[in-house]
């Protein structure tokens, strides 16, 4: 690989950067305002704050997360335990599944000429316009059949097919902007395709993957009607789905929600805190030139 | 963090211990529930209860979303998934004993029907057969304060004058919600049903005379109009009012500190006490249900019975159906149960009905309408009574599949010989060999989504030519989609019409993907350069919205475009801008979804776009900015070319999901003023789930957004693609 370019040296300043922060710093604060409203309901006994603007809570008391975490059954199983493992397991494997599977779909329609290859990518946005309620029941019925309901398989396999279209496409649009050259030059060295894809395009694509990998994980996080459709258990049960148990035909207890939705929120920006640097270290920018 | 810590050895402890009850061969019981808190605790208790006592059963209970509870049931139970017994409003039982979702109740030999309260036994029978045990009643009673006021007038005008006297608000209730007016309505003796027999009516003077009345209350300051359950729970719970009607739910929300009392309902001067509707929460036993009748009796005789309502009674300050539970004394000693008992008596139960489930959207836009000033009483209740109409109305007749099997046959054998022409004459075979590697990259993504996509929308898509009605399909052709497209119950114009549904979808979709894309691409733009300071800070914070679940940030967002206490209208104040209404304009509450959306939904596509933007080689930017190129140039003719290919997709299925997104509709306009601001996608979902199952009519309509979004997707990319350079 050549050397990277050397970039005028500068170092993170605030020199000549301060009207970046004059635009970011109120957006910031506004888009943060209605978050705190989440944290403040969470935070005050019985999950009724007062009506003033003020986003802060006045008295602060830990009983709603308590309630979450400490949640078990009659047998006295900790079912908060199982509900994050179960969360966390599902959300990793459908992550994992869906790059796996859009990974190489996505080099196959960017790296090769095929007959049906215009159909295939036209068929994979295609299914983002299926409205659900037409799927409910009939997927339903497939799972019934082939004996996934009540397991995670099934659930992972439901999450990774929604996740993998826009995996696919995004995946596919990077792919096309990574120049042929270094491949062309492996090819010559005698490396196989295979070699090639993963050894020089997937280390080079990963601003995409990670970007693939968050809206993956995102997408079984935050699901709960087939997760409490499919699943027969409450220790089965993922996050989401205990967390809508706190909204009741007639009332919803939001202080309860609320620490919930905190709590479910966690592990997102915690991933995204580990991703981000791969989708700024400006990889491509040095490495490779057009 | 002392009760979290106990809780934790006490798990600990149980783990450890060799597991109590339960014999070998108990016979198990499936128990579903949507119960949460107190009332979930006293259900708790019954089950150890009855599993101590006899270690021959086990319940496995379960405790669902009610959300996610008939969507469950209903696919569970035809599918031998089900449960044995279950926990449900009594008004489902009509809809559901058509369905074969339930089968008539079986009473314990000592718990006859005699022993429940004559209207909680009348409310569970349906078609002269009595459906399920009931538990508890749930209706609206009068909470009062009792630090702010030492008494309760009977009739609502004194206690208005009174709560006035008090505090800011004179009483709230959930003004917009025909639930909660239903008290005014069954006040002025309105029936939604007439009796057993007849049809729903909506257009009468009952329904004028209690729609002109609250709107009395409303101009007169005595109610504030726009009201939800959090911002009544708000108001009591602050002390900006003495008086609420709410039900027993309310209990668990009352603050700590709040000396509260419950009293029945006020009387309506001169015309008669408010009557709520009652709803009697029921134990089903579900169709296909697997269990011996010994085994479910003895569950039903643990949960309904004497103890069992007792418990349910005291721990789960439950309103029970057993009448000698009341003569217990630590039952009779509850005064504000006595006070909801008291109510029940006066309450209306709630119809029975298939058809009930058609009359909400109906009765709640007529009182919006009325409420907001934009309707008068006289137009709104003959326009509710149209609309239930329209949506009770009988499905098409039906047709012979007889020519669309032949035209199915004609076009498959079509297509299959252009195929084998198209093979033919390109040399397919030889480039599909030659394509091997492909197809292998290709193949592990294909199988999952035509197993888990294909299939299931092919057989959903083939309901659309079938009526379903009380769990039958029958054969209709293309009827469902004529009778969609001619619109013709509704002119074009008016907002339940598919022709301005369509419109107010695309405005939607245009104005929320501008604004994501907008945003999102500004904002990374912002944070991509590698020498700022805090940029990764400004990063995680700024995808919060899209990490939270937005079903609360979705409320919160509502409560800021409240007129009266929202922090929307505070901004506005500071400026000396007049309180806007925020839900009775279609523009305003079309921009307050707009706003809730593009808060949802930018922080998405600025992940994307600093992913994008990291395919741009620094180099050329650096290149121009040395040749001289303005930044604007840089980012038209160097930036926005390259990042095209990357965030395309984006954008593209951006405007998809957008199309189909109806929750945050749902959760902050509601649809408000009169439906005007409902997607497409909405009007299938209700067709499907609250407006009797239509589900070959639902199909439809999702078949024709489906086709929509081809021809917008197809469009999008023209244009793109004219915009591109060469």
């Amino acid at each position: 690989m050549t050397e990277p370019v050397k970039h005028v040296d500068r170092r993170t300043t605030w020199k000549g950067q301060w009207w970046r922060h004059a635009i970011l710093l109120p957006l910031t604060i506004a888009t943060l305002y209605p978050v705190l409203w989440v944290v403040k309901m969470a935070l005050t006994p019985q999950g009724t704050p007062d009506l003033s603007a003020n986003p802060f809570p006045s008295e602060i008391t830990f009983e709603n997360f308590e309630a979450l975490i400490g949640t078990t059954d009659i047998h006295g199983t900790w079912l908060f335990g199982h509900w994050l493992f179960n969360s966390l397991v599902i959300a990793g494997a459908t992550t994992v599944v869906g790059i796996a599977l859009s990974c190489t779909a996505a080099y196959a329609f960017s790296r090769f000429d095929f007959p049906g290859r215009e159909l295939g990518m036209n068929a994979f946005l295609v299914t983002q316009m299926f409205p659900g309620v037409v799927m409910a029941i009939p997927l339903y019925i497939l799972m019934d059949a082939t004996g996934l309901l009540n397991s995670i398989t099934g659930l992972v396999l439901c999450y990774s097919t929604t996740a993998i279209p826009f995996c696919v496409w995004m995946l596919k649009g990077y792919f096309d902007t990574i120049p042929r050259d270094l491949e062309e030059a492996a090819t010559i060295d005698g490396a196989s395709q295979w070699t090639i894809f993963l050894v020089i395009v997937l280390p080079l694509s990963r601003p995409a993957i990670a970007v693939t990998a968050l809206f993956s994980f995102m997408t079984a996080w935050n699901e709960f009607i087939l997760a409490a459709t499919f699943m027969g258990d409450e220790t089965a049960f993922t996050l989401p789905v205990a967390l809508q148990r706190f909204v009741g035909d007639y009332s919803t207890d939001w202080g309860a929600f609320a620490a919930g939705a905190i709590v479910v929120s966690i592990p997102v920006m915690a991933l995204f805190f580990a991703l981000q640097k791969n989708l700024v270290e400006g990889l491509t920018a040095g490495s490779v030139k057009g | 963090m002392m009760p979290l810590l106990r809780r934790a050895l006490l798990t600990l402890a149980l783990v450890l211990l060799p597991a109590p009850a339960a014999a070998e061969d108990a016979e198990v019981v499936r128990l579903w529930h949507a119960y949460r808190g107190q009332e979930q605790a006293a259900l708790e208790a019954n089950i150890l209860w009855l599993q101590e006592r006899d270690p021959n059963i086990k319940v496995d209970i379960l405790a669902v979303p009610s959300e996610a509870f008939r969507t469950k049931l209903t696919n569970a139970v035809p599918h031998d998934n089900g449960p044995d017994l279950f926990i449900a409003p009594h008004e489902a039982a009509a809809q559901w004993s058509a369905n074969n979702i339930i089968q008539p109740a079986v009473f314990p030999a000592a718990l006859p029907p005699s022993s429940f309260s004559d209207p909680a036994i009348e409310a569970v029978t349906y078609d002269d057969r009595v459906w399920a045990v009931p538990l508890a009643f749930k209706s609206l009673a009068l909470f009062y304060n009792r630090d702010l006021v030492d008494r309760v007038p009977a009739d609502l005008e004194s206690m208005a004058l009174l709560g006035a006297e008090v505090a800011d608000v004179p009483f709230a209730y959930e003004v917009g919600n025909f639930y909660h007016h239903a008290a005014f309505f069954h006040a002025y003796g309105g029936r939604v049903f007439a009796d057993a027999e007849s049809p729903v009516d909506l257009d009468t003077e009952a329904m004028r005379q209690a729609l002109r009345y609250v709107k009395d209350l409303v101009d007169s300051e005595t109610v504030p109009p726009e009201t939800d359950g959090a911002l009544v729970a708000n108001l009591f719970n602050t002390g900006k009012t003495a008086f609420v009607f709410n039900g027993p739910w309310f209990l668990g929300e009352i603050g700590p500190t709040i000396n509260f009392g419950v009293a029945p309902l006020p009387d309506i001067p001169g015309t008669g006490p408010l009557r709520p509707f009652l709803t009697v929460e029921s134990l089903y036993r579900a169709a296909r249900s697997k269990a011996s009748d010994r085994a479910v009796a003895k569950v039903i005789a643990a949960v309904a019975g004497l103890e069992g309502s007792v418990v349910r009674a005291t721990v789960g300050r439950q309103v029970v159906a057993l009448e000698p539970a009341h003569d217990d004394p630590r039952v009779a000693r509850d005064t504000t149960l006595g006070a909801f008992v008291a109510q029940a008596r006066a309450a209306v139960p709630m119809p029975n009905r298939p058809e009930m489930g058609a009359v909400w959207e109906p009765a709640n836009r007529a009182l919006r309408a009325v409420v907001r000033g934009s309707s008068v009483p006289t137009v709104a209740s003959a326009r509710a009574q149209q609309e239930v109409g329209f949506y009770l109305r009988p499905p098409p007749p039906p047709s012979s599949p007889g020519p669309y099997l032949v035209l199915l046959a004609l076009l498959l054998l079509g297509g299959a010989m252009g195929t084998l022409h198209l093979a033919r004459r390109s040399n397919l075979v030889a480039r599909v060999r030659a394509s091997k590697h492909a197809y292998m990259y290709l193949l592990p993504a294909s199988l999952g989504m035509i197993a888990v996509v294909f299939v299931p929308f092919l057989v959903g898509s083939a309901v659309s030519l079938f009526a379903h009605k009380g769990g039958e399909f029958t054969f209709v052709g293309l009827k469902n989609f004529a009778r969609i497209l001619q619109s013709s119950d509704y002119p074009v114009t008016d907002p339940m019409s598919f022709w301005f549904t369509l419109v107010v979808t695309v405005a939607w979709t245009l104005g929320n993907v501008a604004l994501h894309t907008g945003i999102g691409l500004g904002l990374a733009l912002l944070l991509r350069d590698p020498w700022m300071k805090l940029k990764g800070i400004y990063r995680v914070l700024l995808i919060v919205p899209w990490a939270v679940p937005n079903y609360i940030t979705a409320l919160i967002w509502k409560g800021m475009f409240n007129r009266q206490f929202g922090a929307v209208n505070g901004v506005l104040d500071v400026f000396g801008i007049e309180p806007v209404s925020w839900f009775s304009n279609f523009f305003t509450a079309f921009a307050a979804n707009l706003t809730t959306n593009t808060w949802l939904g930018f922080p998405f596509m600025m992940v994307v776009t600093l992913g994008a933007l990291q395919a741009i080689p620094r180099d050329l930017t650096e290149a121009a900015e040395v040749d001289g190129a303005s930044a604007w140039e840089r980012f038209r003719h160097i930036t926005l070319p390259l990042l095209r290919p990357a965030l395309l997709p984006a954008v593209i299925l951006g405007s998809v999901w957008t199309f189909n997104m109806f929750n945050i509709i749902y959760l902050v306009s509601a649809g408000e003023p009169g439906g005007s601001t409902e997607i497409l996608i909405s009007e299938a979902y209700k067709w499907a789930f609250t407006r009797q199952a239509q589900y070959g009519y639902a199909s439809a309509y999702s078949l024709l957004i489906f086709g929509i979004l081809i021809v917008y997707t197809l469009l999008t990319k023209k244009v793109t693609e004219a915009g591109a350079p060469a």
